[in-house]
């Protein structure tokens, strides 16, 4: 174990600069300031940032720093994390202004010699970096995200039936339902900034994701919870959310492909899945 | 444990006009988004003031003339070619976001695969804001050619 | 989403902004050329604009103007500041506001080009 971390520790050195300030993109270092946004918003805490000094190496993740700084330097950092491996989309949060999964972003891909964690912004606050992810699924849930067909017969289970859908239909909607609804692309989005009733790209896309899913028949619904004031004609192709979506989701892109429909310039090509009844033998 | 009870509406934590005003965290799309808007609005309050300033024409020559002092100027110049920078830039990215909008330009979906760029993020469509800036340039000399041209 | 009265739906809103965008394009694009067909001092003096407006065509042509810029700024503007605030009375004041905006710049454009094309010349 000692002659791997010399050996990642050669490998450091070549690559520093002798102002130690001065790292480079992709550089190894011993040593990261982290430094965590710290308010308790329910006692009305007034925000400060507190620095804590942690040990890296090429594989640190900015979730291992906080993690490390939570265990050995101050408990008390609120800090929400699951999967560790950017699956769940608990861990996003602000890394240098920027909205990351902390679990995904290697502390090497980040440069300057201190790292700025804050809360995601455009959700409501909690604390530390903590915040509230209920008006983000109360968005979501506007959307009706489930297949609604009245053939499928999830009420009378008395035969067995499916969906026949090819490839090139799963094709159409399959990157949006990789969305781990991690939040990023609510918090960099700019109409979310201001405009609390807009359901945000996440919602979006996932309307989308339904809407082009050949499973599902209730397209004039879908289209009019969002042909509305504040709904899919605020979105102004930013493209903040597909930026930051670790997932490549690309939100940006299922709203651009919905709103196509609701202009008139995208083809109605979708055919209703045909639904095949099995024996139950 | 209590699930918070946080409105749907709450401004807690939104980051506000700071979100609008930023453009330089997430690459070109947001830097035009953030164009669009402020070149907008700088010509809708150009376009109220030309109507205005158009309408000394109904107080006979003397007025109209009057007028032409205040704007055939060195900054009323100015303030014109800025007016020509802006609306080439509006117009020509209007024109791509017309597309985009429409879902033109941005690809299929598929499946997303490592390192997860996004799709509709592509240099063709990002080609057209870097098109409506060359051509505002372009225009912006062309008018300054014009108007201090001695034409 | 709520639901509320509306007379025309959003996406019917920004069809409209799509299309006064594109139709705009054309028509300013003819009043500035209309600018270069003389050297650019002159086709400001008195004289030769007033005549513009006794061309009835190019009379009809601002007009035009004036009706697709008035909406499509006013209409941009909307959007604009309904994404700023979010209740009631903001919005349907925004709503309220824009339309007699545009109302208002047309009207006042409108007696410009009327008066000036009944104009004399020296």
């Amino acid at each position: 174990m000692m002659e791997i971390i010399k050996k990642i520790g050669m490998i450091k050195n070549k690559n520093v600069k002798d102002d130690n300030n001065n790292n480079r993109k992709g550089t190894l270092r011993d040593n990261v300031i982290i430094k965590v946004f710290r308010a308790n918003r329910i006692k009305g805490d007034p925000i400060s940032y507190d620095s804590f000094e942690v040990p890296v190496q090429r594989w640190t993740t900015v979730l291992d720093a906080l993690i490390y700084a939570k265990s050995y330097r101050d408990s008390s950092i609120g800090i929400r994390y699951s999967c560790r491996m950017a699956s769940c989309g608990s861990c996003g949060m602000k890394i240098n202004g920027i909205p990351r999964l902390a679990c995904y972003t290697k502390i090497s891909e980040l440069e300057g010699s201190t790292i700025t964690c804050e809360p995601l912004t455009n959700f409501p606050h909690i604390r530390d970096l903590v915040t509230d992810f209920s008006q983000f699924f109360n968005h979501h849930k506007e959307m009706k995200p489930y297949i609604h067909n009245e053939n499928s017969d999830i009420i009378d289970r008395q035969k067995l039936s499916e969906f026949k859908q090819s490839p090139e239909d799963v094709d159409k909607y399959l990157q949006f339902s990789y969305c781990i609804r991690c939040g990023l692309c609510y918090s960099a989005c700019p109409t979310v900034a201001t405009d609390t009733k807009f359901p945000g790209p996440q919602a979006l896309s996932q309307a989308y994701r339904y809407y082009a899913d050949t499973r599902d028949n209730d397209k004039k619904e879908r289209i009019n919870i969002v042909d509305d004031r504040h709904g899919i004609w605020r979105c102004h192709f930013a493209g903040s959310c597909s930026v930051v979506c670790p997932k490549g989701v690309d939100p940006a892109l299922g709203i651009q492909l919905l709103r196509g429909h609701l202009m008139g310039l995208s083809k109605n090509e979708k055919k209703i899945a045909k639904l095949e009844n099995r024996s139950k033998n | 444990m209590e699930r918070s009870k946080e409105s749907n509406f709450s401004r807690n934590n939104r980051e506000g006009l700071k979100g609008w005003l930023n453009p330089a965290r997430y690459g070109w799309e947001r830097v035009s988004y953030w164009l669009q808007r402020l070149t907008g609005v700088f010509l809708l309050v150009y376009f109220i003031g030309h109507v205005y300033e158009t309408s000394s024409l109904t107080r006979g020559p003397d007025a109209w003339n009057a007028m032409l002092e205040l704007t055939q100027t060195l900054w009323g110049h100015l303030f014109l070619i800025l007016v020509i920078g802006t609306s080439t830039f509006h117009s020509a990215n209007g024109i791509r976001l017309i597309f985009t909008h429409g879902g033109k330009g941005l690809g299929k979906a598929g499946r997303p695969d490592y390192p997860y760029d996004a799709l509709s993020l592509n240099y063709r469509q990002k080609s057209g804001i870097w098109v409506a800036l060359i051509l505002s340039a372009v225009a912006m000399l062309y008018g300054s050619s014009v108007l201090f041209g001695g034409e | 989403m709520e639901t509320r009265r509306v007379i025309l739906r959003e996406s019917q809103i920004m069809k409209i902004q799509y299309i006064t965008a594109i139709a705009a394009l054309v028509v300013v694009a003819v009043h500035i050329m209309m600018r270069l067909i003389m050297p650019y001092n002159m086709s400001l003096e008195y004289e030769n604009v007033v005549v513009n407006y006794h061309n009835i065509p190019y009379a009809l042509l601002l007009e035009s103007i004036l009706i697709l810029i008035a909406i499509h700024g006013f209409n941009g503007l909307r959007v604009i500041l309904l994404e700023f605030r979010q209740n009631k009375i903001w919005e349907n004041g925004i709503t309220v506001f824009t339309i007699t905006a545009m109302i208002v710049i047309i009207a006042y454009g409108t007696r410009t080009i009327i008066m000036a094309n009944q104009l004399g010349l020296k």
